[in-house]
C-alpha cells in the first residue's frame, strides 16, 4: 500500500466519518433529551436522498405523501387532545405547524418538481420536506408514550423504524438511486486527489456542527434542551415543556438526517432501506465516544469512518463486520472502568 | 383576605402506599405559612402534588382556578414555583444559564427583558456572581441552595414554595436566607414554607400546620403553634423549654 492509497483511504473515512459524527450528534442528542434510542435516524437520509434523486429526475417525491399524512395524524392527536382538556387556545398555532406548514411544502415540491432547478435549490426543497418530519413523528409516535420505558420506547422505534422503510419502499421503489455531484471538481492538495464532493461533505458537516453548538451554549432554547438533558425534574420546574424539548430534539435530528442524506446523495447509490445501515454507524461512534459526550462521539464517528475506509481496501468483503465488531472490545473495557450509571427511574 | 391557595383533601399514593391522606390547607395573598412535621410525614409529598409533578386527587385551587389537569410548566406560568428539598440544579450548565432558565417561562410568553432580573438576583446573592461561570454541579450546598432560590425567583413567582430551605445550612445562611424570605414577604410574594427548622419558620410565618402520616394535624396562626405544648415538645425541643425558662 503506497503512500497515495493511504492518502486516498483517510480522504475517503474522513468524509464518511464527518457523516457519521453528524448522525452520532443526533442520536446523543435524542436519547439525552427524551431517552429514546432512535433506530429511524436512518430513514432521514433515506428519504432526504432520495427525495433530491427524484428532483432531480424531475418526479414529485413520494415523501410528500408521508409528510401531509403524519401531518394530518399529528393534528388528529392534537385535536384529540385539546377536546379531552378544552384547551383550543392552542390550536391555531398546532394546526398551522402540521398542517398548513406541510401542504404548503407539498405544493412548492409538485410546482418545482418538472422545473428542475438548481441543485442547491432543490436541497432546500429536501430540507423542507424531510425536517418537518421529525417533530410529527415525534407527536405522534413518542409524545403519547413520553413516561415510557428505554425498552418500550425502543421498542416503538423499531416499530417506527420498519414503518418507515415500508413507506419508503412503497413510495421510492426497491431500486437504488444516486444523485448528482454537488460539483465534480477536483484538485490536487500536496500529492493528494480532492475531490470538491468531500471537501463539502466535510465543511458542512463542520458547518452544521459549529451551528448547533452555538445553539446549545447561546440560545435560551438550546440551553433549555441541555437543561432537559441533565434533570428533567429541574427542567419542569422553570416550566420547560417536555413536549417542547421532545419536538425540538426530534426537529434537529432530522435536519441532521436531512443534510446527511443530501451529503450522501451524491457518494453513495441509497436505496429505501439504506439509511439503516449508515444510522447504525452514526451510533456505533456515539457508543465508541460513551454514549454521553458530544466531542468525544464525533471523534468515534470519525474512527467508524477510517476503520471503515481501511477495512474496505483490505478485506471487503468484511468492512461491515469489523466496523461492528469494533463496538465489543469498547463496550468491555468501558463496563471495566466506568462507574455503574443506574437507569433512569421515574 | 382571599386565599390565593386552597388545598383540599389532597391524596397521593405510591403505587399501594399513601404518601399523604387528605391534607387540606389554605395560603392567603401576601401571607406566610409554614408546614412542619417529621421526616417522612409527606411534606415534600405535598409540594409534588400542588405543584404537578405527582398524580393526586382532591382538589388544588390557585388563584381562583381548579389545577386538576393543568401541567407543571403552566403552573410555572401562573407564578406558582418550588424550589425542591433536592433542589434539581441543572449541573452541567453554569450558575448564570441556571439564573437565565429560571425566567424560561417568561421568555417563552414575550417578556422580553425578563433577564435584567439577573442584576437584582446578583444584588441579593453576590456570591452567584463571583461564581457565574462555575459549573452548577460544582458548587458547595450552601451555594446550591441560594442557587435554587435565585432560579425561582427568576421565574417572578406569587406563591413561592420552599422545601426545608435551611437544610444542611450553616446557621448564618439560614440566617440570611430567612432574611430573604421576610424580604419576598414585604415585597407581596406569598410563600408556603416546608421545614424541620420549626423554630426559624414559625418566627416568619403567619400560619403553621402540623402535617404527620399524612395528615394535618394541627393549625393555626404561628403565635398560637409556638406556644402548643405538643408543638414544643416535638419541634421546638429542649431549646423551647430553656428559653421558658
Ligand atoms: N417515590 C416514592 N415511592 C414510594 N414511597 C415514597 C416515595 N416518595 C415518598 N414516599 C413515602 O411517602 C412518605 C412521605 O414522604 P415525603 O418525602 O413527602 O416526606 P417528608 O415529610 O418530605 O419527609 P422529610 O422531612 O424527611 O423530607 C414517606 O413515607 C416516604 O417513604
Ligand atoms: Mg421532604
Amino acid at each position: 500500500m503506497n503512500l497515495d492509497t493511504v492518502l486516498w483511504l483517510v480522504q475517503d473515512g474522513i468524509s464518511n466519518g464527518a457523516i457519521y459524527a453528524l448522525l452520532a450528534l443526533a442520536l446523543l442528542l435524542v436519547f439525552a433529551v427524551t431517552r429514546v434510542i432512535f433506530v429511524p435516524q436512518g430513514e432521514f437520509i433515506a428519504y432526504a436522498a432520495l427525495s433530491l434523486t427524484m428532483l432531480q429526475a424531475g418526479q414529485l417525491p413520494g415523501t410528500v405523501y408521508v409528510l401531509v399524512g403524519g401531518g394530518l395524524l399529528a393534528a388528529a392527536y392534537e385535536i384529540a387532545a385539546a377536546l379531552r382538556a378544552r384547551a383550543g387556545a392552542r390550536l391555531p398555532r398546532v394546526l398551522a405547524f402540521y398542517v398548513l406548514l406541510p401542504a404548503a411544502i407539498a405544493v412548492l415540491a409538485w410546482w418545482a418538481a418538472p422545473r428542475k432547478f438548481d441543485l442547491w435549490v432543490q436541497a432546500l426543497i429536501v430540507l423542507g420536506l424531510v425536517v418537518p418530519l421529525g417533530p410529527i413523528l415525534y407527536r405522534i409516535a413518542y409524545q403519547p408514550l413520553a413516561n415510557a420505558s428505554v425498552v418500550v420506547l425502543f421498542i416503538v422505534s423499531m416499530a417506527v423504524h420498519y414503518a418507515l422503510t415500508g413507506l419508503g419502499l412503497l413510495f421510492f421503489g426497491g431500486e437504488g438511486l444516486r444523485s448528482a455531484a454537488f460539483s465534480d471538481a477536483q484538485f490536487k492538495l500536496g500529492v493528494v486527489n480532492v475531490t470538491a464532493q468531500s471537501v463539502l461533505v466535510v465543511l458542512a458537516s463542520v458547518l452544521v456542527m459549529l451551528a448547533l453548538w452555538l445553539f446549545f451554549t447561546r440560545s435560551l432554547y438550546g440551553k433549555a434542551l441541555r437543561a432537559t438533558a441533565v434533570n428533567r425534574v429541574g427542567a419542569r420546574l422553570v416550566g420547560i415543556p417536555a413536549e417542547l424539548s421532545g419536538s425540538l430534539s426530534f426537529l434537529l435530528a432530522a435536519f441532521i438526517g436531512a443534510v446527511s442524506g443530501v451529503l450522501v446523495a451524491p457518494i453513495a447509490t441509497i436505496y429505501y432501506d439504506t439509511g439503516f445501515l449508515i444510522g447504525l454507524k452514526g451510533f456505533v461512534g456515539a457508543i465508541l465516544g460513551g454514549m454521553a459526550s458530544y466531542p468525544l462521539a464525533a471523534l468515534g464517528a470519525l474512527a467508524v469512518g477510517l476503520l471503515e475506509s481501511f477495512s474496505s481496501f483490505w478485506a471487503s468483503a468484511f468492512k461491515e463486520t469489523i466496523v461492528f465488531t469494533a463496538i465489543i472490545p469498547v463496550l468491555v473495557w468501558r463496563s471495566l472502568t466506568s462507574r455503574h450509571v443506574e437507569d433512569e427511574e421515574e | 383576605m382571599n386565599a390565593l391557595l386552597e388545598v383540599d383533601a389532597l391524596r397521593v399514593f405510591y403505587r399501594k402506599v399513601e404518601g399523604l391522606h387528605r391534607a387540606s390547607l389554605r395560603v392567603e395573598e401576601g401571607s406566610v405559612v409554614t408546614v412542619i412535621g417529621p421526616n417522612g410525614a409527606g411534606k415534600t409529598t405535598l409540594l409534588g402534588a400542588i405543584m404537578g409533578l405527582l398524580p393526586s386527587s382532591g382538589a388544588v385551587r390557585y388563584a381562583g382556578a381548579e389545577l386538576a389537569g393543568v401541567p407543571t410548566e403552566a403552573r410555572v406560568a401562573r407564578g406558582l414555583c418550588l424550589v425542591p428539598e433536592r433542589r434539581e440544579l441543572f449541573g452541567e450548565l453554569s450558575v448564570e444559564d441556571n439564573l437565565r432558565l429560571g425566567a424560561f417561562q417568561r421568555v417563552r410568553h414575550g417578556e422580553r427583558d425578563a433577564m435584567r432580573d439577573l442584576a437584582a438576583i446578583y444584588a441579593r446573592f453576590p456570591r452567584l456572581e463571583e461564581r457565574r461561570a462555575q459549573l452548577a454541579g460544582t458548587l458547595s450546598g450552601g451555594e446550591r441552595q441560594m442557587l435554587a432560590l435565585g432560579r425561582a425567583l427568576m421565574a417572578k413567582p406569587r406563591l413561592l414554595m420552599l422545601d426545608e430551605p435551611s437544610l444542611g445550612l450553616a446557621p448564618r445562611v439560614v440566617r440570611d436566607i430567612y432574611h430573604i424570605i421576610a424580604d419576598l414577604k414585604r415585597a407581596g410574594v406569598s410563600i408556603l414554607l416546608v421545614e424541620q427548622n420549626a423554630r426559624a419558620a414559625l418566627q416568619v410565618a403567619d400560619r403553621g400546620y402540623v402535617l404527620e402520616t399524612g395528615q394535618i394535624t394541627l393549625e393555626g396562626s404561628a403565635a398560637e403553634l409556638a406556644a402548643n405544648p405538643r408543638v414544643i415538645e416535638s419541634y421546638l425541643g429542649l431549646a423551647a423549654r430553656s428559653a421558658g425558662a
